[in-house]
């Protein structure tokens, strides 16, 4: 091989491996994340089942129920709308009414969230960022806490 | 007054690391002896009074001394000895202060076993070492401050995040630490040569085995990691491509390939300016790691505050030291002098697909992590790229790369021949392949990608040892003649078939424990039975129990093959009292290299019910001793002659001396 020959093979080699990359990167880009929503923007934009989405909210007081199998429904709110959501599956540490919370799924058609995992916060300082940004964006959050929990909790009525 | 101290020290060091910063650069240019001799003065000097500062704080919180923010914040007077010394990097200043300190350990070993190096090469990189330590102490003395006082005192502490509270954690961090600044020497080297403008094969034999104790320390440090997480946090996974994995994981795998290109310039003065290149990026993601992680731009266990003049002081570091080396990259690197070329099939050929593929690799998982992170400051836009995404680049791209492997240090240098590799890996490949035959056949042809997964493993496993075997000669001669030639081989032989070998034990675990686990969640009444990998689990009962700064709920479970009882196994779910903050304390029970793993759940969350999760995960042990294989493989390749600290004039003086036995 001349010494051109080396060099283009090398060359070749190398854009080969990165075009594959960059095809990779494209399609796991287009089907592989999720996007974060509120339940207000969930319910405007209604994606299809197809498009994997992390629901940001609080679970709403009084909406856990348990029929008895390991599958849990409650609503996530953001004060302002809320959205069913079925889980199975056991529920993380310091989940709890009236807490964050975010919910990994798909919307079905029958507008139920169905979640395959469900994140809470760590501990009693750390809340989802992504719901704390959503929060703060929309004026529903104050001194590092959610300003609806200081009232008594009308979920849905918003403040 | 001891925290007055350590401050002080603190401080002293930064006037310390200014003059380095400045007087051995001076002296290079100038070609002044004495003023390059300061460098090796300042470095250890520098890294003397970081220790001596790193001590003070030790014994604050060794003495609970609550007069001090850090102390406060972190510890508690009822926190176990263990974790009141270890709570000290359990934080952001404090790990900060860690950085910094194995920053200034770095800088005083080169400037203590560098005797041999060029004096000006030597100054030059002290130079630049001091550079990154100036930069950080500002940091830590600008916006994190360990020693910042309190007063009034409080009369307790708030205790550590309990789930840091481990001794894995008590190792976890300075491991990587002393991997991610460990690549700063090569970064320091890289800029040195490229303000020389000169480079040669000498310097990466200087080089390589800074890279290769920084690329041990981190594979040792990524697997703790993984191991922790996967015990502590109770969620029976050991990799969740969370951001802050990937920060640890882009050096390594950018590391892995300097110390690849690192050979190939060593050997065949090959490869100059990429490996230049290398070095740069892969402390570059070392930062971009550090910034990721310390920044607070990252929700995690890792995020320990938020406060965003951290995060923009850091970054600001970032972007001076990965654009300002770019950049003198970019003027400097034409005045190198490009290395020789090769033909593509060679042991040099092999080793540039594997930069090529790892670098590439590495490429994906930084877009993966900084994609959300760009799009959501670019457009607002919150998305999340979770594991699927990794699964579908990463995985793609790795396969082909695991899959050569075994032909590289097969094929002979300059040029090699692919049929001769072949035909000496035709039995590896043979094995490997009933493997297949052998998985299909077990799972009745189910689990296709599985058989592949483990053939590969197995492929990787019988070619490395292939290779040793061919070297030593087993099968041409006698075997006591191969046996005695096996002892003989050069270590970096050892170094290279372990490391390999390593690989394929990590790998062999990934798939066995992706494809075979069984996981089975229930809610539980004492005397329930359920059956996990081939015994039968009975629930026996709780008991509340009390520790010195938790209260916790064991859960007792009798494990039973048929009738035959045969251990007993605990999981427990603790509450730390100071904190509020329940933890999971998972029972494992390790059987040869599988693992039967018990985790509870948190009875609040599901209706008072106590909620069991049980896991068999078969050969999940290999996925970390693996890794600790490929470490080994590093260590062996470290004490090879030939980089015992290089120089060959210094042992011929030294043999001169005092005559060592021959090895």
């Amino acid at each position: 091989m001349t010494r051109k020959q080396k060099r283009l093979s090398l060359i070749a080699g190398g854009l080969a491996v990165i075009g594959t990359a960059v095809g990779l990167v494209l399609w796991g880009l287009s089907s592989g994340m999720a996007y974060f929503k509120s339940p207000t923007e969930l319910l405007a934009e209604m994606p299809g089942s197809a498009q994997r989405i992390r629901l940001g909210g609080l679970v709403e007081t009084n909406s856990v129920q348990r029929d008895g199998t390991d599958t849990v429904h409650f609503r996530v709110t953001d004060t302002v709308d809320s959205v069913p959501v079925t889980y199975t599956g056991l529920l993380p540490d310091l989940f709890r009414e009236g807490q964050g919370v975010i919910a990994e799924g798909t919307l079905g058609s029958d507008r139920v969230f169905v979640a395959d995992s469900v994140l809470a916060k760590h501990d009693e300082t750390y809340m989802p960022k992504e719901v704390v940004d959503d929060l703060k964006k929309r004026g529903l959050w104050e001194d590092g806490k959610i300003k609806a929990q200081a009232e008594p909790a009308a979920a849905g009525a918003g403040t | 007054m001891i925290v007055e101290t350590g401050h002080y020290a603190l401080v002293l060091a930064l006037a310390v690391a200014l003059v380095q910063s400045v007087l051995p650069l001076a002296g290079a240019r100038l070609g002044d002896g004495r003023l390059m001799q300061t460098g090796t003065n300042t470095a250890i000097l520098g890294f003397l009074l970081l220790a001596l500062s790193f001590a003070c704080l030790v014994t604050a919180h060794v003495q609970s001394d609550f007069s001090v923010l850090n102390v406060f914040e972190n510890s508690n007077s009822a926190k176990p000895m263990l974790y009141k010394v270890t709570g000290v990097w359990g934080n952001h200043e404090g790990s900060m202060l860690l950085w910094v300190l194995i920053l200034g350990l770095f800088g005083a070993l080169v400037a203590g076993f560098g005797r041999d190096l060029p004096a000006s090469l030597k100054a030059n990189v002290l130079s630049v070492q001091a550079w990154i330590t100036t930069a950080f102490l500002l940091f830590i003395l600008a916006t994190s401050n360990p020693f910042q006082r309190l007063s009034p005192a409080p009369f307790e502490g708030q205790d550590l995040n309990p789930v840091l509270q481990d001794v894995g954690l008590a190792i976890h961090p300075p491991l990587l630490y002393l991997g991610y600044v460990g690549f700063s020497i090569a970064f320091s080297f890289a800029v040195a040569a490229l303000i020389d403008g000169r480079i040669d094969a000498a310097w990466a034999r200087w080089v390589r085995p800074w890279t290769l104790v920084a690329w041990i320390f981190l594979t040792l440090g990524i697997a703790m990691g993984s191991y922790w997480a996967y015990y502590e946090l109770g969620w029976g996974g050991w990799w969740f491509w969370d951001p802050v994995e990937n920060a640890s994981f882009m050096p390594w795998l950018s590391g892995t390939a300097l110390l690849h290109s690192a050979l190939v310039m060593e050997k065949r003065s090959a490869l100059k300016i990429w490996t230049v290149l290398l070095a740069i990026l892969t402390f570059s993601l070392s930062l971009l790691g550090t910034f990721l992680v310390r920044s607070g731009v990252l929700t995690s266990v890792h995020a320990f505050a938020t406060d965003p003049t951290r995060g923009v002081f850091i970054l600001a570091i970032l972007a001076i030291f990965v654009g300002g080396s770019l950049a003198l990259f970019a003027f400097r690197a034409a005045a190198l002098e490009a290395g020789g070329l090769f033909a593509p099939i060679s042991r040099e050929g092999a080793l540039v697909l594997n930069n090529l593929f790892l670098t590439t690799a590495a490429a994906t998982v930084l877009v993966g992590t900084l994609y959300p992170l760009v799009l959501d400051v670019l457009a607002g836009t919150k998305i999340s790229v979770g594991a699927p995404f990794f699964n579908m680049t990463f995985g793609p791209l790795m396969l082909p790369l695991l899959a050569v492997v075994p032909f590289g240090p097969l094929l002979a240098w300059k040029r090699g021949d692919l049929m001769a590799a072949a035909q000496r890996l035709w039995a590896a490949a043979g094995l490997a392949l009933v493997v297949v035959i052998a998985v299909l056949a077990y799972t009745r042809g189910g689990k296709i990608l599985a058989a592949l997964g483990i053939g590969l493993a197995a492929w990787l496993i019988l070619g490395s040892l292939t290779d040793l075997a061919g070297r030593a000669g087993f099968g041409r001669v006698a075997r006591g003649v191969a046996l005695r030639r096996l002892a003989g081989l050069p270590r970096s032989a050892f170094g290279t078939a372990l490391a390999h070998l390593g690989l394929g034990i990590t790998l062999l675990g990934i798939v066995s424990v992706v494809t075979f686990q069984t996981e089975l969640i229930t809610t539980m009444t004492p005397g329930q039975v359920v059956e996990a990998g081939g015994y039968a689990i009975r629930y026996e009962g709780t008991e509340k129990r009390q520790g010195p700064n938790y209260s916790e709920d064991a859960a007792r479970f009798t494990l039973m093959r048929g009738t035959d009882r045969v251990d007993t196994m605990e999981s427990a779910r603790r509450l730390y009292t100071a904190r509020q903050q329940p933890t999971t304390e998972a029972g494992i029970r390790t059987e040869l290299f599988s693992q039967l793993y018990i985790a509870l759940g948190d009875a609040g969350a599901n209706g008072g019910a106590t909620v069991v999760r049980v896991w068999w995960k078969p050969l999940v042990t290999l996925v970390w001793l693996g890794a600790v294989v490929m470490a080994l493989g590093g260590i062996a390749s470290l004490s090879d002659r030939r980089l015992r600290v290089g120089a060959p004039a210094r042992s011929r003086r030294r043999a001169l001396l005092q005559p060592e036995p021959a090895e």
